[in-house]
């Protein structure tokens, strides 16, 4: 079986359409089918930084690339997007964001709180580039706009496919680091705007007070016979 | 990249039994007729795939081939060039990797008064935790209890887990669940506050807890941002190569490489925590794997060379439905909870032959008969092999709008390539997906070798020989907490000896002894080797000299 995440393995030239494209400036011929992440892998180079999960959940390979006579630039993960003619691509290692500390315990989950720890947010003038540049099609600019307000259910709704790959901040003409803002806000939101889940409590408190106990060691002791037994005869519940 | 016009009749037959489907399910396998199937078609039974280990405390035990070359090979370091003296990090805790156990060992060890190290090899939070999908079990419905949890955990293991695990596993899962939440991890929840909790493969109750199909992505972007909130000291791109011991036999510490660099750097720590994770990369029989860039078993490598036993390493689990088309996501795990929402398994003549909810082991199994020996599979352009899983019936059940809502990953990840999930259905197929097996431990996370402790996918005997869904986020949680606590009281108490690095030695003399005479493989192994060029002259170079003076056995 092909494991085609190993460039190694796929269609060799001669059975392949070979595109050309251009890694850092540099040209090379690779077999079509493959993401830019196993074109880099095709073209010699072993990945360090910019590699990640390869299945479009870490945000470690996001990426911009344009094409030979086309300077307009665009957004991938590199993982994800398959190579075209003409592509000029690069990796984006790292880049710089500002993190601040801060504990949720201490904290509100109100608008001002955000503009407490990240101020400069006000500062966003609505340019859009952070829309424009997101690899989930995630609409940042309003998840942004929403927590200027506020409104931090909105944000945690609009935001919450957010792989944190950093392509936003790395357009922000103004610095903002949209990913961590809206993190920040999903926190608040998770620990104290969702409805209180009692049976989760209560199931602990149970839990504390040994009310399983007896059972678990009864399942422990018993003879395998029965134990697989009680497995088959189990009922199992159909919603 | 639609499918290809040849799938379109199959598409239709799918289409064509789908009203008559929704009311149908197949009975599922009794536990004591799953043997059969198991041992005829799943692929930990092909004898040829595992070999006896020469070396080690499993001496004797088989294991996959890919698994033994590195637990049988040398060290990236000559012991002799070492000076232990000279300690660039002194700490309580060491956590070597930085994925859902790493992260929440360290959150625990530093409130228990330690102060923590923690390395990872790629970022933080670069783990197969950050994509898991479907999510994390946890006995706290009313209709629900820990002994339930229990016992579908046991069944699913075939009755081969470590029953004191398990009971530690299953009393933690619901207050792994408000912790995550107090840390502000979002979970799917109904109006009035209850969790809203899918039923996984093997569970005889809905009891996965989801945050869409992201949920690792949720849980890990919470204690990444967490570690960094308490200021916990993390390096990044700097992998453990070796543990260091003293003169006493306790793990006292690590030898660290900058993956960039290849500067070395020494570690000396009162306890070590393994939380390096999985395996898939090593692509065990040459399948496609869901796992993460770095899971490359280092962890299982460097416990085994201090002396520490693994457990169950002799299995390794294929999730049954990875995607198997288009071949740019080949492998790509498609949620369990595509089938615990009701999608079920079809043939090429869109009919079912399996329970969606079999056990893993189970399913996978039924797929490869399906697919190699019935002959229904559907065969996509570059040769793999599939079968249909039927996403847009979750619509039809559950009202439009469902898998949209529940999974959106999958829904946006198929769509890249043209295929709306919604509306046609997934082509999927084994992949491998989780180890098993791993390093033997105690339920405070304590190993066989004093001061070096486990949790996460490295360690063993929580799932047995087959692990349930929703279990091996559970299982990081769970045990990445107790380690945390163990590893921090363990670090007030112990009084460290001397530095050593003897072990190494003692080991390539053992391999010496054991006649593995020719140069041996260089593990850990850190990434797998996907660059196409092996005339790069200048690695090469590099490489030797970072192995320079390692010792070739003889």
């Amino acid at each position: 079986m092909a494991e085609p995440q190993d460039s190694t393995q796929v269609k060799t030239e001669k059975e392949a359409k070979m595109l050309d494209i251009y890694v850092m400036g540099k040209h090379y011929q690779v077999p079509e089918g493959l993401t830019i992440m196993t074109a880099l892998e095709y073209c010699g180079y072993r990945l360090i930084r910019g590699c990640g999960c390869r299945a479009a959940f870490c945000g470690a390979c996001g990426t911009v690339y344009n094409f030979k006579n086309d300077p307009v630039l665009r957004y991938a993960l590199a993982c994800q997007k398959l190579i075209e003619q003409d592509m000029y691509l690069t990796q984006i290692p790292f880049f710089p964001a500002a993190k601040p500390g801060y504990g949720l315990e201490k904290m509100e989950p109100t608008g001002e709180q955000i503009l407490k720890i990240y101020p400069e947010i006000i500062t966003c003038f609505g340019c859009n580039n952070c829309t424009k540049s997101c690899p989930q099609e995630l609409e940042v600019m309003e998840f942004m706009s929403a927590a200027i307000r506020g409104d931090l259910e909105q944000v945690t709704a609009k935001s919450f496919d957010c792989l944190m790959c950093g392509l936003c901040a790395a357009r922000c003409p103004q610095g903002l680091v949209p990913y961590n803002v809206a993190l920040l806000c999903r926190r608040l939101h998770g620990r104290y705007l969702t409805p209180h889940s009692r049976h989760v409590d209560e199931r602990i408190a149970e839990i504390e007070a040994g009310k399983f106990d007896v059972e678990i060691e009864e399942l422990q002791k018993m003879s395998l016979e029965e134990l697989k037994r009680r497995f088959d005869e189990r009922p199992i519940l159909k919603e | 990249m639609p499918y290809p016009v040849y799938m379109e009749q199959s598409i239709r037959n799918v289409e064509d039994t789908r009203k008559r489907r929704l009311k149908e399910e197949l009975p599922r396998i009794p536990v004591g007729e799953r043997m059969p199937v198991l041992q005829e078609f799943h692929p930990d039974f092909i004898e040829t795939s595992m070999r006896e280990l020469l070396v080690g405390p499993n001496k004797g035990d088989r294991t996959p081939n890919e698994l033994a070359d590195l637990l049988e090979g040398n060290s990236h370091i000559d012991p002799g060039k070492i000076d232990l003296t000279r300690i660039d990090y002194d700490v309580d805790v060491l956590i070597v990797g930085a994925g859902g156990a790493g992260a929440a060992a360290a959150l625990i060890a530093q409130e228990n008064g330690a102060n923590v190290l923690l390395v990872t090899k790629l970022r933080l939070g670069d783990a197969n935790t950050v994509g898991y999908q479907g999510g994390t079990q946890a006995a706290d419905r009313l209709d629900d209890s820990p002994a339930l949890h229990y016992l579908d955990t046991m069944g699913g293991a075939r009755f081969t887990a470590d029953p004191k695990l398990v009971e530690a596993l299953v009393k933690d899962a619901p207050d792994v669940i408000r912790w995550l939440e107090a840390l502000g991890v979002n979970w799917d929840k109904k109006p009035d506050g209850s969790m809203a909790e899918v039923a996984l493969a093997g569970e005889a109750i809905p009891r996965c807890h989801c945050a869409r199909d992201y949920t690792g992505l949720e849980v890990m972007r919470v204690l990444r941002d967490e570690v960094r909130c308490r200021n916990i000291n993390y390096v990044e791109f700097a992998p453990a190569i070796e543990l260091i011991m003293d003169d006493k036999g306790q793990v006292a510490g690590a030898v660290l490489v900058n993956l960039e660099t290849n500067e070395l750097s020494l570690v000396r720590a009162k306890a070590v925590v393994m939380a390096t994770g999985g395996i898939g990369r090593l692509h065990i029989q040459g399948f496609p794997t869901t796992n993460h860039y770095g899971a490359t078993a280092d962890g299982l490598v460097l416990a085994y060379r201090v002396g520490c036993p693994l457990v169950d390493t002799d299995t390794m689990q294929y999730h049954p439905t990875c995607a198997a088309y288009p071949l740019a996501i080949l492998g790509l795990l498609v949620t369990e909870k595509v089938r615990g929402l009701g999608a079920q398994v079809l043939d090429i003549d869109g009919e079912q032959f399996a329970h969606p909810l079999e056990p893993r082991d189970v399913l996978a199994s039924c797929i490869i008969r399906e697919c190699k020996e019935h002959g229904k599979g559907i065969t996509t352009p570059t040769g793999e092999l599939g079968v249909w899983l039927d996403s847009p019936r979750i619509d039809m059940i559950h009202g439009e709008g469902t898998v949209a809502q529940n999974l959106p990953a999958m829904v946006r990840q198929f769509g890249r390539f043209d295929i709306d999930i919604t509306k046609e259905p997934m082509l999927v197929y084994p992949g491998l997906h989780y180890q098993n097996g791993g390093i033997k431990f105690s339920p405070d996370g304590a190993t066989a070798v004093p001061g070096l402790f486990a949790a996460g996918e490295v360690e063993g005997g929580v799932h047995g020989k087959n692990r349930l869904g929703g279990n091996s986020s559970l299982d990081l949680f769970v045990f990445g907490r107790r380690v945390g606590k163990s590893a921090a009281q363990h670090a007030k108490e112990v009084r460290l000896g001397k530095l050593t690095l003897d072990h190494v030695r003692q080991w390539q003399r053992e391999l010496k002894k054991a006649g593995l005479t020719q140069v041996r493989p260089i593990s850990p192994k850190l990434l797998p080797d996907y660059a196409r060029q092996p005339h790069d002259y200048l690695a090469d170079y590099v490489t030797e000299r970072l192995h320079a003076g390692q010792i070739k056995v003889a």
